[in-house]
């Protein structure tokens, strides 16, 4: 059963002459317990599909289904409670007057999850932050634990989809490591899903078993990471993308 | 000693251990901010006094400030035990300050709890709701804002009757429409932040939205702007007292104080200047104290 | 070795009063600069940014700056008045910034950006000014370049702001560049081109060149000398071709946290980062 079915998606910003498609008849799906890689240059349209997935972009046609649900132009509770995502700046992705325990057990509440004070200690344990942190304001943290509690309330509700959009790339690599790291035990304990985007072929090959390499808002080819690591890369711009990192890794 | 140090300790503590040390910790650092500003504290103080002078009136007055003596008119500060003097009717020009002093609060009080409220809650919903709601709300704060303040106050007043209370009325009526411009300012960048998004996420609605997360960072720029305004708002109500609009006679409002001592400005300056520097006082306080409150709330520069 | 380095650092601290005390940023960093490529490397709060600014004074209060030696040529800039700072700053050593979109003046074309970046420092007529600026971003492989000329930054991408700033910063004919983090904002792809333009030109002109980043892999491919500092002191250096041969438990960590495409790796090593090292005195990247 494929968690998410992308079908012809389409997404565009503006209207009539200053229409601009951020993506193009796009199609994919992603299987249950699968992760998928979106990989491309800034302007891809690459983070475009994540966020139309997420229902924060509303200008978008095709057929969207994902965990069994077709979505329309708006999204239900329930859509909420199955799928996650996890936003690129740590630094902004929490709201700066708010304590972390106020980030999560909002989260929480908000989808009905009853014992919400033992389930913030279990959550906080799982992302990798001692209870020490459960009080602290966004400014107290870094930006690997202001990750990790963004990764948290992302599990708030236990769902069994997660976009990740960028994760790390506002990080420096050594943190990187840990995030990377913990989100693939999360993605094992958790039975997650995970569709991620990311401009870093190292990061994406790390975590992700097929990979959509976008350009221009089109899918220039999808291929599987031992294809890529074995450069079986078909399309020009694929293998120019591979070359460069690989490069840039060396 | 020990314990003021363990309170501190407990304050500062960079990982509190309850929602209740979590708030208090952030109260007491904003403190310290305010504290390291001399400025800043001197504004306070002079509010503080002011505040005091204004709730111990009756202790601190030396004489019934309606009490008119026209054997004593027009007396020097300092003679026959009137401090500040008296006015054309014989009244402590002192004691009249004093209990003037509660007035202008009063006024300071409604006026805030009116304007800004409206101000936060017409900005935020156009600027979250945006489309024709952001039309037809911004176009309203923009009639408004097309009067001067003073010639549309004057106009409400006119229309509603002259009083303190319609004055007040007139003055939050035209003090709104720039918090309505600030909040919504505000809410166009919150409400593309990824925060916004993340919450939204949750499947919070717009209400919740709007009220829990996108005001909380709007009140500090509109208190910093409200602290700013605060000698505005007084000046204008004193200015609706001068005019004759405002308060009436016989009350001591400061503006209408200086409204009778200017027919006596040349013979008789103290009339007038002293409910001047009142008022000069307590405009320049709330200036200063809104400049402190600018570091203190301003999230951008939460770095310490 | 050379005569006088270009840039000679003795002990260098940046400290940062603040209400529980004063923080260290920087923790007595020694090193020099001759006409070479210097890598700085280290994670965001390792001080290596403080480092590049504190060169150039660019330090601002609560911060301050102490150091036994801070000499530019032999030229002691520790005490020099603010108006030789500067001359310095943008004539003699130029610093390229994280992100061209928040260093490039959004008011103004590109052409009388640097125009107006060239007259600061130099006397020359405008249409002299003009000539110097259209060659240079030639020279920093902007095709078009009068086109380029009277475009506003908004209107130009992200890689081509970048050799914008680098123009820019070249006109003045520095001795030293520094740049902090110049790439990390740019497509991988434009990454390389970007580096290869810095590289041609630190070659060609014979500069000496800071390079600030957090990315290790990076700098030891592009530079010719790193240093590693962690916590505000340097744990580390070496020449980057013996880069393998590192044998600082941190350097290896910063070499092996990076994911591979072409040898995965089922964990990724995570740093365990020792007290001690953060106690450890400051290696000297003194020649």
């Amino acid at each position: 059963m494929s968690a998410i079915t992308i079908k012809d998606l389409t997404v565009w910003f503006g209207t009539g002459a200053e229409r601009n498609d951020a993506v193009k008849d796009v199609s994919f799906d992603v299987a249950d317990g699968e992760s998928f890689g979106l990989v491309g240059e800034s302007g891809s349209g690459k983070s475009t599909i994540l966020r139309a997935i997420a229902g924060l972009v509303p200008t978008w046609s095709g057929e969207m289904t994902v965990a069994g649900e077709t979505l329309g132009p708006k999204r239900s509770k329930a859509f909420y409670s199955k799928v996650q995502m996890v936003f690129q700046d740590p630094y902004a992705s929490l709201h700066p007057r708010q304590t972390v325990d106020r980030v999560l057990s909002e989260a929480m509440r908000l989808h009905g999850v009853e014992n919400i004070d033992s389930r913030i200690g279990t959550l906080l344990d799982d992302v990798g932050l001692g209870p020490g942190f459960r009080f602290r304001y966004p400014h107290q943290l870094s930006g690997g634990q202001r990750q990790r509690v963004a990764i948290a309330r992302a599990l708030a509700c236990d769902p069994s989809i997660l976009l990740l959009d960028e994760p790390t790339s506002a990080l420096d690599v050594s943190v990187q490591a840990e995030i990377l790291n913990l989100l693939v035990d999360l993605r094992h304990e958790h039975k997650l899903t995970y569709i991620m985007v990311s401009h870093d072929l190292g990061v994406v090959g790390h975590l992700c078993e097929r990979i959509g390499v976008m350009k221009d808002g089109r899918f220039e080819e999808v291929l599987t990471v031992e294809d890529m690591r074995a450069f079986k890369a078909t399309s020009p711009y694929t293998r120019h993308l591979l070359e460069s990192s690989i490069n840039s890794i060396r | 000693m020990s314990t003021t140090q363990g309170l501190r300790d407990w304050l500062l503590t960079e990982e509190p251990t309850s929602r209740r040390q979590a708030r208090y910790a952030s109260w007491y650092k904003g403190w310290l901010t305010l504290r390291s500003n001399k400025l800043t504290m001197f504004g306070l103080y002079v509010l503080a006094f002011l505040v005091l002078c204004a709730i111990f009136a009756p202790v601190l007055a030396t004489h019934d400030p309606f009490a008119q003596d026209l054997g004593q008119r027009l007396l020097a500060p300092g003679e026959n035990g009137h401090f500040f003097g008296t006015d054309s009717l014989g009244r402590d020009i002192y004691s009249r300050l004093l209990y003037g002093a509660r007035i202008s609060i009063y006024i300071v009080l409604l006026v805030v709890m009116v304007a800004p409220l409206v101000g936060l809650i017409v900005g935020t919903v156009s600027g979250y709701a945006g489309g024709w709601i952001d039309v037809v709300l911004m176009r309203i704060t923009d009639i408004f804002l097309a009067f001067p303040r003073l010639i549309l106050a004057l106009a409400f007043v006119a229309a509603l009757g002259a009083g303190i209370e319609n004055a007040v009325l007139a003055i939050s009526l035209t003090a709104w429409p720039p918090y309505a411009r600030i909040a919504r300012a505000e809410t166009l960048t919150i409400r593309n932040s990824d925060f916004i998004h993340a919450i939204k996420l949750q499947g919070a609605g717009p209400f919740r939205i709007v009220t829990r997360h996108i005001w909380p960072l709007c009140i500090s720029s509109l208190v910093i702007r409200v602290t700013l305004d605060m000698a505005g708002i007084i000046l204008t109500a004193a200015g609706l007292g001068f005019l004759g609009l405002g308060a009436q006679p016989p009350s001591p409002e400061w503006g209408a104080m200086i409204s009778e001592g200017r027919k006596y400005i040349l013979d008789y300056w103290w009339v007038a200047t002293i409910p001047g520097i009142a008022i000069f006082a307590i405009s320049l306080a709330f200036n200063l104290l809104g400049d402190g409150m600018r570091d203190v709330l301003d999230p951008k520069e939460d770095n310490s | 070795m050379t005569d006088a380095p270009l840039l000679d650092v003795e002990n260098l601290w940046v400290k940062f009063r603040t209400r529980t005390g004063v923080f260290d940023a920087v923790r007595g960093v020694s090193f020099t600069l001759g006409k070479e490529r210097l890598g700085i490397v280290g994670e965001s709060g390792s001080g290596k940014s403080m480092t590049g600014r504190a060169i150039l004074r660019l330090i601002r209060p609560p911060g301050f700056i102490e150091a036994d030696k801070l000499e530019l040529k032999g030229e002691d800039i520790l005490n020099a008045p603010e108006k030789r700072m500067r001359q310095l700053r943008g004539g003699r050593v130029s610093m390229i910034m994280q992100d061209p979109k928040f260093s490039l003046n959004p008011v103004m074309t590109v052409g009388q950006q640097l125009v107006e970046a060239l007259r600061a420092h130099e006397k020359v007529s405008r249409s002299e000014a003009r000539q110097r600026a259209l060659e240079v971003l030639d020279e920093v492989a902007i095709r078009d370049v009068d086109r380029v000329y009277d475009l506003y930054p908004h209107e130009v991408s992200g890689g081509m702001g970048q050799r914008i700033m680098i123009a820019m910063m070249l006109l003045p004919n520095p001795e030293i560049l520094i740049a902090d983090e110049p790439t990390s904002a740019l497509d991988v792809s434009v990454q390389l081109q970007v580096l290869d333009i810095i590289d041609k030109l630190v070659s060609d002109r014979g500069m000496g060149l800071m390079f600030i980043s957090h990315d290790l892999n990076l700098v030891a491919k592009f530079c010719d000398r790193i240093v590693i500092m962690y916590a505000g002191r340097i744990v580390e250096t070496c020449k980057a071709s013996e880069l393998r041969n590192a044998s600082h438990p941190y350097t290896l960590g910063l070499l092996n946290s990076v994911p591979d495409l072409e040898h995965p790796r089922d964990r990724l090593e995570v740093l365990k980062r020792d007290p001690a090292w953060r106690e450890a005195p400051s290696v000297s990247a003194r020649q």
